[in-house]
């Protein structure tokens, strides 16, 4: 398949027959009549990996890297459940973790279970950082 | 000799101590302790090593001695290849290419990708400030430009939550941002912004900042869109102590887009200095330093320029300077830019006009972050730059400008209805969810009220239950768009709808994303294209339209119908009968009154709101009391005031005459002195009261006396005469000037008061 480019943008024009929500409702199907019906739940208003990919794609195109890598970040974490996004958020705080191995364990989670190896080396990358800075320190 | 008491101050002090100014506090520049805007001995100096396609060294600092900051730049931000390219060129270049509209602003955002910090801070700290408004419209990611407005109140009290929203919505705002007196209020305010703000139109984003934790979940049960309160430090210590690192914000960064929220981070000058950990260095260098963490961490955009530190900032020399030079590195580093102009840095209103118009001018993805679009007590963030109170003066800079802040007018009609279908929308909401029952007397109360000291509606401690029960029992924004539906507000509902659906795309996650009419417009689809006069934002002449169509606009229709309505009682008060023409007097007995062409023809009163019969009645008593006869006449040959009491003078046997235009303007004159050398002049008809007319009259005859009166004065307080009075005035001049015949003879009249009615 091609990568998406500018051209594509917006996709909510380009694609509403195509962009779909969690389970597979299109965005041109998700109407008032098909709320009211019941027809349509918070999944279904739920932003997807594939979404992620081609706003990456787009944002690699305009010229925007770091932009389209926080997307590709992004589309790991879609289906990680909140209690562990929350938790992991908690860990990379300064002095929360009390070695470079609580990290280590929550990078090698993410990566083995929710397959997200972006944001597993995102995490190996803040456990050297925070050796080195001595972040590992209880703060309360 | 008398003795004087020694004089010890100059009263104008005391005068400038009781300005507004006056209380704002300023500090001096001492860069070892932090109060420095663009350079501190303390900053480092620009550079970068470069080793096997890897930074090895960025301004100055070897990788092993890298604090988290640097070492997140290093490895997020800084594009070794560039690097080497744009750290090598002069910074006085780069200072030029900003505000040379030839450099197309692609290749200067391909540059800052290689540039450190303190490259960055150089380069825009040589630019004044007028340099840094033309770069930052160069620069700037998104060609239209937007505004953002903070949608609080005192109580946390929902219905005006929603009535404020739906104004806040009409206003054109693109974004509005709630928060809480009472934490636990969090759930309520998002679910009353959200339903407030589909009142009308739909696509403005809306943020509820609260905790972290709570903000996002907040977000995942769909009644927000974006997020913003996600802080960045330039200093290690800052960072931590501010309980996060660059990886967790980083990690922040990515989850909010995993739930398909747009946001962005906030820094601003003054954080580290307020937070005690400033390192000693300057304010744009540590404020470089974040922003090129923003843009390591992926994130889309900024709010940046001060924020909650712009107090602070403005009271160092060059302190608003600087905040506009971060906001230029903000966008020149191709992030969103929500541009500050938010706590308000200034008790004086100079400053803080002064403070926004490079912004107007230049325009911003969201000039203010927020406007305060409720009364400065409602406003639970603190005052904003821009409050409720002056929303009719940013309306009119825009006007004054014909620059697009973002605001369009609205109607006193279209208020009131849109604030009571939100009020009525959000009780129809808690209603119909089981959550509270609003009375008919807490809805009226609100739909009126300007802020809530005004209402009689819930209170912070009533709302508590309200959000624990959105909140516990699980209500999404679907639950809230059927119950829309179900009372009847389907467009509320649909709108509501529409605004969730953005996160299906993601359209709006991209770089300086907004709505507009339906459309996700950002700096993709309307890239800033600016390259010199004729490119870049211009106003379309339909928004042209929308900007002037301010409320109290004078036109001469407007003047002649409101002066007709005096036509009639003033007919009952007096009749100018003409009787021939004017002769030159015989007798040193008279004063000649010259009245102009429209006077009690066309115009029946003077700019003070006087009769004219009374104008004249109290002039002619002021001569008829020294003795003297008063002989009227109307010149038709001109309008101009001078040109009138002259003429009159010539007429009079005494040699002394009086011209007056109908809207009160009044000269004595002399037949022996030259025109526009006059004995009086009234020039400022708008306070020259009755008193002073009869006193004219009075000092008219005693001249014809032969006698020296001390002149009349009428005592100005300094009021802008000109702001209040010229339109109006031009407007009764050209009615004049219309009936003026070249060479017409001046007429005798007849004048008669008339009994009766109409006193």
């Amino acid at each position: 398949m091609t990568r998406l480019t500018v051209a594509d943008y917006p996709l909510a024009e380009t694609q509403a027959d195509k962009v779909a929500g969690k389970r597979g409702i299109a965005l041109h199907d998700i109407t008032l009549a098909s709320v009211l019906a019941g027809n349509v739940t918070m999944e279904d208003l739920q932003i997807t990996p594939a979404a992620l990919h081609k706003q990456a794609e787009i944002s690699a195109d305009a010229g925007r890297p770091t932009l389209a890598l926080n997307f590709q970040r992004a589309a790991e974490l879609v289906d990680v459940p909140q209690e562990v996004i929350m938790s992991t958020y908690e860990l990379l705080r300064p002095g929360r973790a009390r070695s470079a191995q609580d990290l280590l364990d929550r990078a090698t989670l993410l990566r083995d279970t929710y397959n997200a190896p972006l944001i597993a080396d995102f995490i190996l990358e803040a456990a050297a950082s925070y050796e080195k800075r001595g972040l590992f320190t209880r703060r309360f | 000799m008398t003795d004087i008491a020694l004089p010890n101050r100059w009263r104008r002090f005391a005068e400038w101590d009781e300005r507004p100014l006056r209380l704002d506090k300023f500090a001096a520049e001492d860069p070892a302790h932090g109060f420095s805007a663009f350079k501190s001995p303390a900053d480092l100096k620009p550079g970068v090593g470069v080793q096997a396609g890897k930074i090895a060294s960025m301004d100055g600092v070897l990788v092993h001695d890298f604090d988290m900051i640097d070492a997140f730049i290093a490895a997020h931000h800084l594009d070794p290849v560039i690097a080497e390219e744009a750290m090598a060129m002069d910074s006085a270049l780069l200072a030029r290419m900003l505000v040379d509209m030839n450099v197309p602003r692609a290749e200067l955002v391909r540059l800052a990708r290689g540039c450190t910090p303190a490259k960055l801070a150089d380069v825009v700290g040589r630019l004044n400030a007028l340099e840094i408004a033309f770069a930052y419209s160069k620069m700037r990611a998104r060609k239209t430009p937007g505004n953002q407005a903070h949608v609080t109140n005192a109580k946390d009290d929902p219905l005006q939550l929603a009535a404020d929203a739906a104004i806040a919505v009409a206003y054109g705002f693109d974004e509005i941002e709630t928060t809480m007196r009472v934490a636990r209020n969090a759930w309520s305010n998002a679910v009353a912004c959200a339903v407030g703000a589909a009142v009308g139109r739909w696509g403005v984003l809306f943020q509820c900042s609260s905790e972290e934790a709570e903000e996002l979940l907040i977000g995942m049960a769909g009644f927000t869109s974006y997020a913003e309160t996600v802080s960045v430090y330039g200093t290690e210590k800052s960072f931590t102590d501010g309980d996060d690192t660059p990886w967790s914000k980083g990690f922040l960064a990515a989850a909010y887009a995993s739930r398909g929220i747009k946001m962005r981070c906030t820094s601003g000058a003054g954080s580290e200095l307020l937070m005690g950990f400033h390192e000693a260095k300057s304010l744009l260098y540590l404020e470089a330093r974040c922003l090129c963490l923003q843009r390591g961490m992926g994130v889309q955009g900024t709010q940046n320029g001060g924020i909650d530190g712009a107090p602070l900032t403005a009271t160092v020399p060059g302190g608003v300077r600087e905040l506009m030079a971060e906001n230029l590195i903000a966008v020149w580093l191709d992030l969103e830019c929500a541009s500050g102009n938010d706590a308000r840095s200034s008790e004086s209103e100079i400053r803080v006009g002064a403070k926004i118009l490079p912004y107007l001018i230049a325009g911003s993805d969201l000039i203010c972050s927020g406007f305060g679009s409720i009364p400065a007590y409602d406003n639970s963030f603190n005052p904003s730059l821009f409050n409720a109170e002056e929303m009719e003066d940013y309306l009119v800079l825009q006007r004054d400008f014909e620059a697009d802040g973002g605001l369009t007018p609205l109607a006193e009609t279209r208020a009131i209805d849109l604030r009571a279908r939100a009020v009525a929308a959000i009780s129809a909401v808690f209603d119909e969810l089981g959550l509270a029952q609003p009375t008919a007397d807490m809805q009226a109360s609100v739909i009126v009220a300007s802020g809530s000291n005004e209402t009689r509606s819930f209170t912070a401690g009533a709302v508590g239950p309200i959000s624990d029960g959105i909140k516990n029992q699980g209500i999404t924004v679907i639950d809230v768009i059927k119950a829309l539906a179900k009372r009847g507000f389907e467009p509320e509902a649909e709108n509501l709808l529409s605004v969730v659906k953005l996160r299906v795309s993601g359209d709006y996650l991209q770089t300086s994303a907004m709505v507009r009419g339906g459309r996700v417009l950002s700096a993709i689809n309307d890239a800033n294209d600016y390259a010199g006069p004729g490119s870049g934002y211009r106003l379309s002449e339909a928004r042209r339209g929308q900007i002037n169509d301010i409320r109290d606009v004078l036109t001469q229709g407007e003047v002649l119908r409101s002066e007709a309505q005096f036509e009639t009682a003033e007919a009952a008060r007096v009749a100018y009968p003409t009787a021939g023409a004017a002769g030159v007097g015989t007798t040193l007995d008279e004063v000649v009154i010259g009245i102009s062409p429209a006077f009690g023809v066309k115009l029946f009163q003077t700019t003070a709101g006087h009769k004219l019969s009374d104008v004249l009645r109290v002039m002619i008593e002021g001569i008829t009391a020294r003795g003297l006869r008063a002989r009227v006449v109307r010149l038709c040959h001109t309008a101009d005031t001078s040109f009138l009491g002259l003429s009159a003078a010539r007429l009079s046997g005494s040699g002394i005459g009086i011209g007056i235009q109908a809207k009160g303007t009044a000269v004595i004159h002399s037949s022996a002195r030259l025109p526009h050398n006059n004995l009086e002049l009234f020039s400022n008809a708008p306070i020259t009261r009755l008193e002073h007319y009869a006193g004219l009259g009075r000092n008219a005859a005693a001249y014809a006396l032969g006698e020296a009166p001390e002149p009349v004065v009428v005592p100005s307080l300094g009021q802008a005469m000109g702001a209040r009075y010229h339109a109006r005035v031009a407007m009764i001049y050209a009615i004049e000037t219309e009936l003026v015949i070249d060479g017409a003879d001046p007429q005798e009249i007849d004048l008669r008061f008339l009994k009766g009615k109409g006193k």
